[in-house]
């Protein structure tokens, strides 16, 4: 009980050296080198079946590493098990005991650990998330939105060095989960401990989080703050995990001090090299949907704008603050362009003829080598993969129950 | 004038369709008492009929009315053999309960939380005393003691009983540990709980209704046991043992006390547990 004595003065570091772990038939987790610093809020982001989940395990102590080690604080923790680790976990079904009250929840690791009026500190922490006045109801009782808060206060109650949480707001609804993520972001910046906070989200783990590592197959394909990380993804899973982009590939054709100019179905597009990862050979640049200009004319081309064209609109699709086109460019493929609505309605109806350009320091070019297989299936969106997910845990019920 | 003519189409209809409606709402309305009338009847009689005849001022044989009186349920132990065949009762039944269950429990969440080796093939096994004819179970027991050199009596009638609540206890424990979230039990390790505490405070409490439900059922079947009793208690006599024999010789009024006694024990335990259950469910509601 030596680390878990106690409340943690401050969030702790959180260290994965060389992570591995293996499961009969499969590996979840490749290799993974990962420094989370004191303090922070810290997103996993994947799709499901990336190894998010077992990584968050591996840290609580659910699951053993096959190799590799977990230093929290520096302090190794490998071999401790859950109840001796200065870590808690909000879990994804919030995991409230239902034959207990709300405050009897909170209060549960208080008492196990022995400390000094567990009811009165259960009390404060259920009127951090405001919910003291619900404190002699059954978890039952609450709505899904309140459960989340119980089971956050009595992870959070604990003072642990480092909060686990585990896709916490999957089952609320849109509204809430955008409230939920507001609370959560103020309470760990009033409480200052380091959060670990897993999720498919995009938006969520963006709107919440310092840093963001995005994590696919076992590994961490790109980490760092989440503009960075938008505006200019490394590979062509985080440029479609991340958002929505477009990715062209072609040969490098030229190169000056600092761009690169590559062959796109006969158009030189420039990227600047600072925002490429590979300079020479066949590369994929990229640039986001709403950083395109949609023109109805050829535009007038400089040395600091690209300019693709003529195509056909296929497809028009109004949201309201914005529209969605998509272009159909002859030896590029679809295009898809997000406008702002700064007029009225569409500027360009399908069937029309358009062209698209945008500024040269808007592109990106990724690392990708174009030629290996791809690592994912890049029309593979959040909303996919939810569906997957779904029918993947239905079919596994069926099997179950036959 | 259209306003009256409607009123008269629909009017029409209705009073034509009236009495078929009617006459079909008149068979089910005493046809479905009725029947439950009789049905309920012929499940109390004997019961109503055992718990009149308790109240018999009977001699040896307890057949006909001789007049009613109190002494059979003042005086249960002036007919002793009755006395000590419903104490054998009463400790095979509590103990095989207390056996059965505790290791019943222990197997299904062994069988649900655990992958081993020949998990399915026990699974299977522990159906087979509840497929297998009782008769044959009681006889093959029987020449098990018999081969083993086991003296047959109390200890035996409680191996025997043991044995077959087992699988009540497995089968009934494991459906409400298959319900069991393991989250729960890995926020409690996760909330600074130790296996032990975990277990105690998470895990048991939330099995406790299955548990509960299984030592009843086990109780309730050790104590109604007659066929495997029967053949492994040697000169031991448990209650149902005991009327079968005495049958032959005339039932003593006390058996029927027993019997009685146990049926309102039973109709009481459910009533508690239906009346604490609605008042609580209120209470939840309330709030």
């Amino acid at each position: 009980m030596a680390a878990a004595s106690g409340f943690a003065e401050s969030g702790a570091d959180l260290d994965l050296v060389g992570i591995q772990k293996r499961f009969p038939g499969f590996t979840a987790i490749e290799h993974l080198d990962l420094t989370i610093p004191a303090g922070s809020f810290f997103a996993l982001l994947g799709p499901s079946g990336c190894g998010k989940t077992t990584t968050l395990r591996l840290v609580a102590g659910l699951e053993d590493p096959t190799t590799g080690q977990v230093l929290i604080g520096g302090k190794d923790v490998t071999k401790l098990r859950p109840f001796e680790r200065p870590v808690n976990t909000v879990f994804q079904s919030y995991a409230l005991f239902p034959h207990m009250t709300v405050l009897e929840n909170v209060a549960f690791g208080l008492r196990r650990r022995k400390i000094a009026d567990p009811i009165d500190k259960a009390h404060e922490a259920l009127r951090l998330v405001e919910l003291d006045h619900l404190a002699t109801r059954k978890p039952q009782q609450l709505s899904g939105g309140q459960q989340q808060r119980v089971a956050l206060a009595r992870a959070l109650v604990n003072r642990p060095a480092l909060l686990l949480l585990d896709e916490p707001l999957g089952a609320l609804d849109l509204k809430l989960r955008r409230q939920m993520q507001i609370e959560l972001k103020s309470i760990q910046e009033s409480v200052g401990l380091t959060f670990l906070h897993v999720t498919h989200d995009q938006e969520e783990a963006m709107t919440m989080a310092d840093t963001v590592a995005v994590m696919n197959k076992g590994r961490i394909e790109q980490m760092g703050a989440p503009e960075v990380l938008y505006e200019l993804p490394r590979t062509a899973f985080v440029a479609n995990f991340l958002g929505q982009s477009n990715l062209f590939t072609g040969p490098v054709a030229g190169t000056t001090a600092d761009a690169i100019s590559v062959d796109v179905a006969g158009v030189k597009v420039v990227v600047p090299k600072s925002r490429a990862a590979r300079h020479t050979g066949t590369v994929t640049i990229g640039v986001r949907p709403e950083k395109l200009a949609l023109h109805t004319e050829k535009p007038a081309t400089d040395a600091s704008t690209n300019a693709l064209g003529p195509g056909r609109v296929i497809d028009v699709s109004f949201t309201g603050v914005s529209t969605q086109y998509l272009v159909d460019i002859p030896g590029v493929g679809n295009v898809t362009v997000f406008t702002q609505n700064m007029g009225f309605g569409p500027t360009a109806h399908e069937g029309a003829e358009v062209w698209v350009s945008w500024h040269v320091e808007h592109g990106f070019g990724l690392e990708d080598d174009p030629d290996a297989e791809p690592r994912f299936s890049p029309d593979a969106d959040t909303q996919m993969l939810a569906v997957q997910t779904k029918n993947e845990l239905q079919s596994e019920l069926e099997a179950e129950e036959a | 004038m259209s306003a009256t003519s409607a009123a008269t189409r629909t009017e029409l209809p209705a009073a034509r369709e009236g009495k078929p409606f009617k006459r079909r709402i008149g068979l089910g309305t005493w046809l479905l008492p009725a029947y439950v009338t009789i049905a309920f009847v012929f499940l109390l009689i004997p019961i109503v009929y055992t718990f009149i005849f308790s109240f018999n001022d009977s001699l040896k044989s307890n057949i006909v009315w001789r007049g009613f009186t109190f002494d059979n349920w003042l005086g249960i132990c002036n007919q002793v053999e009755v006395c000590i065949a419903f104490g054998n009762s009463l400790l095979v039944g509590g103990t095989a309960t207390l056996i059965a269950t505790t290791l019943g429990t222990m197997i299904a969440i062994a069988l649900v939380r655990y992958r081993f080796r020949f998990r399915s093939g026990i699974s299977l096994l522990l159906f087979l005393p509840m497929a297998t004819p009782e008769v044959v179970l009681a006889a093959g027991l029987a020449a098990e003691f018999l081969t083993a050199g086991v003296q047959k009596g109390l200890i035996t009638i409680i191996l025997a009983h043991t044995m077959f609540c087992l699988s009540f206890v497995v089968v009934t424990v494991k459906a409400r540990v298959t319900t069991l979230d393991p989250a729960l039990e890995e926020a409690g390790r996760d909330l600074y709980g130790s296996p032990t505490q975990v277990f105690w405070r998470v895990t048991f409490p939330l099995l406790l209704p299955g548990i509960v439900a299984a030592a009843m059922l086990s109780f309730a079947l050790s104590f109604d046991d007659f066929i495997i009793t029967y053949f492994n208690a040697g000169i031991v006599q448990t209650f149902p043992t005991y009327v079968y024999i005495s049958a032959a010789r005339g039932i003593p009024a006390q058996a029927n006390v027993i019997a009685s006694a146990v049926f309102i024990f039973a109709i009481a335990i459910v009533l508690i547990a239906q009346i604490t259950n609605a008042s609580r469910r209120k209470r939840l509601g309330l709030n």
